[in-house]
């Protein structure tokens, strides 16, 4: 039965491996999408507000002091950190809030695990006028209460999760569970690239200006493609979205950076592409994709110091981009982060996310094997304000 | 005549499910034991999985505790074919999730559910669109379409062209669990799916049917009742979950006669 109107699978990930109930709005969600894409008014009302809204493009900055400590290759970041509401995922909430309104409903449910999709879910509710429901961990509220509080004052309810292992796995379970109950008026703001087709499509294509942006401001202020491009990956939105920018570019090196926790021999990580031991491809949360689980096929409980990388599955595209070797994945420890972070702070004059941290601590690996003519473009997926209760109980009293 | 149709040959005909491993291993084999022989047609033999997003508190829990206490597919299938030794000759169908199949190995898992005395599976996160490699491998054992009350008519045709042993109705849009009142537009619902799926395969109703009554009144209008979570809550919660399991099943067989 063919009923979707673009191919379900990045080559043999993804799918819609999801209840009956569900299959109608999926297939509704991906005409409604498919519509707004060639409806020029919906992309003009889109892009205006990335542009008013939410302060596009964000800019590219030359990290000057880490490249020369590092000595050699240049290091540029993606400043989606400057992005209204501190992070890439408001690109996504705000296409996705736009979408529900053209299919008519009226309430939006969202998981989130850093809390920074939900803020930025209840940041596009606020200013569409839809009412939002946000699903969170009570791991997570307690790692990140910030956030919690800010997404009470943009007018969404936080409902804390308790089932399960309490962090995002568990929020993305309910916010489903919530989803299938009020489907008629609800739309669930998947904020990752994802779940079911066609959401891990639609997140790219949301997040895909980061890339088109990055590649612009490549050219123009530098001169030059990079040689390597690097993001951290949970789900991997930002990092699919800047990959995206990059991916026909043959010669630019697409590097995602998993959650290592405390080391892939600890057990204690989030990395489904290096664990051979635990990450096998399975189904979970409506795709197929590597998962991290145990030999029975439960899903297997995940650590990591940033909320937003700490889930056992990553995104199918990703999936797709390893096996066929156009990208590569590694992973960085929550101490090899930490260290990052410090960085990034006494050096730029940056804080960055605990979430983006990883990448900057590959960018620490990488750089000095690379000569000085050589470009490396980070993507700085958010900004680091949130995990200042984190950091703080890691470090002490600095 | 095989288990299936054999077992709707008295419509209604009354449906309850239980997973395996809770409370325990060996109780919940007493139970659905129990279930059997004091009037069960047919049982959905649960088997757990970490994540049930389909599944509301009761079922999550209980299937939590069955994971917990060490239940894995291996063990579920044993406990299937140490029924069929103690002589239970209704039907089982295995209900699961897709992941832990697909971990265990997908020809392998229906091979062994076949030999252990499975007679077919209902996989609530396997859609029709996705499930073309699984039926390949079941042949004669029917995978159990499911229909929503958001299914469109084009898409209950298209379904039920694939329907074997029974449509599984699912009678409210959400999750698994007891509701107060069976929904007004149910019958609705059933007259729909009987227009629009051409078939004869039977068509039983799941989802919020929680008293006999209930059943009593869906049963008029279907040809089989599913009831899950009030039947693990009853039996879960009682000092002896065999005798709860053995009231529980003649009160609702008593109600569908």
């Amino acid at each position: 039965m063919k009923t979707t109107l673009f191919p379900t699978k990045f080559g043999t990930y993804g799918g819609q491996f999801v209840p009956e109930t569900l299959m109608p709005a999926l297939i509704e969600l991906e005409r409604a999408f498919v519509g707004a894409q060639k409806d020029p008014d919906f992309r003009r009302e889109y892009e205006g507000l990335l542009a008013s809204f939410v302060g596009r493009p964000t800019p590219l900055t030359y990290a000057k002091r880490l490249s020369e400590k590092l000595g050699g290759a240049q290091i540029y970041l993606k400043r989606e950190d400057l992005a209204h509401t501190g992070a890439h995922k408001i690109n996504n909430a705000l296409g996705q809030a736009l979408l529900v309104k053209r299919m008519g409903k009226k309430r939006v449910v969202a998981e989130t695990g850093a809390g920074q999709h939900g803020v930025a879910s209840a940041t596009a509710a606020a200013l569409l006028g839809l009412d939002c429901v946000v699903y969170m961990g009570v791991v997570d509220i307690a790692r990140q209460e910030p956030n919690v509080f800010r997404m009470k004052l943009l007018g969404a309810e936080v409902r804390p999760v308790i089932s399960g292992t309490q962090t995002l796995k568990d929020a993305i379970n309910e916010a489903i569970r919530d989803w299938v109950t009020n489907v008629s008026d609800t739309h669930y703001l998947l904020g990752s690239a994802l779940g079911p087709h066609p959401y891990p499509t639609i997140v790219r294509e949301f997040q895909s200006v980061i890339g088109i942006e990055a590649r612009e401001q490549m050219l123009r202020d530098v001169g030059r493609l990079p040689d390597a491009v690097i993001a951290c990956v949970g789900g991997g939105s930002n990092a699919i979205g800047v990959f995206s920018g990059f991916v026909d570019d043959e010669l630019v090196e697409l590097i995602g950076v998993e959650a290592g926790g405390s080391g892939i021999a600890s057990g204690k990580h989030a990395v489904r592409f290096g664990d051979a031991t635990k990450a096998r491809v399975g189904v979970i949360h409506g795709t197929r994709t590597y998962v991290l689980q145990d030999e029975d096929g439960q899903i297997a409980e995940t650590h990591s110091i940033s909320a937003g990388l700490d889930y056992a599955a990553v995104g199918p595209e990703h999936a797709m981009l390893r096996d066929n070797e156009r990208a590569f994945y590694t992973s960085a420890t929550d101490e090899e982060a930490l260290s990052a972070f410090q960085t990034l702070c006494h050096i730029e004059g940056i804080i960055p996310a605990l979430e983006s941290s990883h990448a900057v601590a590959e960018v620490i690996k990488r750089a000095p094997t690379m000569r000085k003519d050589q470009v490396i473009l980070v993507n700085l997926s958010g900004r680091g304000d949130k995990d200042l209760n984190t950091v703080i109980k890691e470090l002490g009293t600095l | 005549m095989n288990r299936i149709e054999n077992a709707f040959k008295n419509k209604p005909i009354f449906m309850p499910y239980f997973p395996l491993g809770y409370p325990d291993l060996d109780t919940s084999i007493d139970v659905i034991e129990a279930l059997a022989q004091n009037g069960a047609d047919l049982i959905e033999v649960g088997l757990s999985f970490s994540d049930p997003l389909a599944d509301g508190p009761v079922i999550q829990k209980a299937t939590q505790v069955a994971l917990e206490k060490g239940i894995t597919i291996k063990k579920s299938l044993a406990a299937v074919a140490e029924l069929r030794k103690r002589g239970v000759t209704i039907p089982f169908i295995l209900m699961g999730y897709f992941n832990p199949m697909l971990a265990y190995g997908l020809e392998k898992f229906v091979h062994d559910a076949r030999e252990a005395g499975a007679d077919g599976f209902i996989i609530p996160d396997l859609p029709l669109e996705e499930a073309g490699e699984f039926q390949t491998l079941v042949g004669d054992l029917p995978l159990i379409q499911m229909l929503a009350p958001t299914s469109p008519n084009a898409r209950m045709e298209s379904i039920a062209r694939h329907a074997k042993g029974f449509i599984y109705l699912v009678s409210v849009t959400g999750v698994t669990g007891a509701r107060t009142t069976i929904s007004d537009g149910l019958g609705d619902l059933i007259n729909r799916v009987r227009e629009h799926a051409k078939q004869s395969v039977p068509v039983c109703v799941g989802f919020g049917i929680g008293t006999p009554e209930q059943a009593r009144q869906v049963g008029v209008l279907a040809d089989g009742v599913i009831v899950g979570s009030a039947c693990v809550k009853t039996i879960g919660e009682s000092q002896d979950p065999i005798e709860a399991a053995r009231k529980f099943a003649k009160n609702f067989r008593d109600a569908l006669r």
